[in-house]
């Protein structure tokens, strides 16, 4: 199928956001993925990498963290520790998760 | 004369340029308007020359429309942006307005209707970011209500700013009761005299609310005006100190309240700037808040998922939640029994306080 994606790719895309379930071991290498195979590997290999290093530095800042969340305005990444390794999930945001206005009333103003 | 305001169209396609050209240039504001077709073109000129607006694709080679709003919310927060495009998926209409532009057109939508895009526009131009109280733009929350207090009103002000809201009860002109923070009364009164922005809006009146408030409304309104200058303006060593120990007991008693362990405050830019409540490891919590902060943002950045809203952890012993703001990051600890899903929130409105 390789062969049908390089004839049919647009020269102009868009980026998708990933969504799916990795487990990485504690070498930081990704034993098991639900994410769709077009997805660029370098960008996965960001997230495991930020990720891991998230859990290394909140160890050394005395604050050993058994799960986190990252919560972007498209997307969410919760990862939890595992032995070492981590798994971790990717759930895109179909709505922004607040008003790009923070200010925005929720009801007319008047005098 | 006023300066005509610029505006810069990206597109990939030449045909689009053209038509966008045609029809912004009908603006009745006159606006000079610029065309590239990549996005990196467009930052270099951004960067060259100031414009007012972005118009910008977003399916393009190289560097995506998405990129590019990306780069441009972080490196221009002035900039007006408008994506326009032919993608009718709404998973991008959802991720432009998180990365927070102001306009999402379809292309076949403006073929249908230019002239509305037209009005949308020029709305957009000629919308300045000012402060003050929304509904009045440009007044201080004194003003309104000398305003209300001068036409005798009996009303209740609700005013929100952020996650806090506050009430001020007037009866016949008069003030008669405050809520604000946790607090009643002047005090109440005061904290809210020191918020520079927010919304507010009138209630019926509550004549049968108890008074509280004894003091003439002019003479607390002095009062607040004299300390809010001899905060922002302390004249002596004294009261320096005095302001100081002032904000330590308001912060203190915020924590307090709130229910959280420890709060810490840290800046990218000024690495010494650390304010740190109820914790003795400071220093460590805030070197994690900056990197912590700066690593997300970096990541978000490059999967363009907008921008950081809040990164919440947890461990057997604490919960955490870090909320970067403005040119600041709050780390706050709250107790593992806390319950998460009102963490957020909490934070919010603890932060929102902090810095009032």
């Amino acid at each position: 199928m390789g062969f049908l994606r390089r004839l049919f790719r647009s020269r102009a895309a868009v980026q998708q956001l990933p969504a799916g379930t990795l487990t990485v071991n504690r070498d930081g290498r990704v034993v098991t993925s639900t994410i769709a195979s077009g997805y660029p590997e370098g960008l996965l290999r960001d997230i495991v990498r930020d990720v891991m290093l998230l859990f290394r530095q909140a160890n050394e800042a005395q604050m050993p963290l058994a799960e986190f969340s990252i919560h972007f305005a498209s997307l969410r990444i919760t990862a939890r520790e595992m032995r070492g390794g981590a798994v971790i999930f990717l759930s895109p945001r179909s709505v922004p998760a607040v008003p790009s206005q923070p200010d925005s009333p929720s009801q007319p103003d008047s005098l | 004369m006023e300066p005509h305001h610029k505006i810069l169209i990206l597109d990939d396609e030449t045909a689009w340029l053209e038509v966008n050209r045609e029809i912004l240039g009908q603006l009745p504001s006159k606006p000079e308007i610029r065309t590239v077709s990549a996005g990196a073109r467009a930052i270099t000129l951004l960067d060259t020359e100031p414009f007012r607006l972005l118009v910008c694709d977003l399916k393009m080679p190289k560097m995506d429309g998405l990129q590019v709003l990306a780069i441009v919310r972080r490196r221009f927060p002035q900039l007006r942006t408008v994506v326009l495009t032919a993608l009718e998926d709404e998973e991008f209409r959802s991720r432009a307005y998180a990365l927070g532009v102001d306009l999402f057109w379809l292309k076949t939508d403006i073929q249908q209707n230019p002239k509305m895009f037209q009005d949308c526009v020029e709305s957009l131009l000629g919308r300045d970011m000012e402060t003050g109280f929304r509904g009045i733009q440009s007044k201080s929350l004194m003003d309104i209500i000398q305003m209300e207090c001068l036409s005798r009103s009996s009303t209740v002000l609700r005013i929100t700013r952020g996650p806090l809201v506050a009430k001020l009860w007037l009866q016949d002109g008069e003030l008669i009761d405050a809520e604000a923070e946790g607090t009643r009364g002047e005090t109440a009164f005061r904290r809210i005299l020191a918020w520079k922005s927010g919304t507010f809006e009138s209630l019926s009146a509550e004549p049968d609310r108890e008074r509280t408030i004894l003091k003439s409304v002019n003479a607390l309104l002095l009062e607040s005006a004299q300390n809010i200058d001899e905060a922002a303006n302390p004249t002596g060593p004294e009261s320096i100190e005095e302001a100081n120990h002032r904000k330590t007991i308001w912060k203190l008693a915020l924590v307090a309240r709130e229910g959280a362990e420890s709060v810490v405050a840290t800046s990218a830019d000024r690495q010494n700037e650390v304010e740190a409540w109820g914790t003795q490891y400071g220093g460590q919590m805030a070197g994690w808040t900056r990197r912590v902060t700066e690593v997300a943002k970096r990541l978000g950045d490059r999967l363009e998922a907008g921008p950081l809203l809040y990164l919440a952890g947890n461990s057997l012993e604490r919960q955490v939640l870090l909320l970067p703001r403005d040119e600041k990051s709050y780390l706050v600890a709250w107790p593992p029994d806390a319950p998460t899903d009102q963490l957020f929130e909490k934070t919010k409105k603890l932060v929102a306080s902090w810095d009032s």
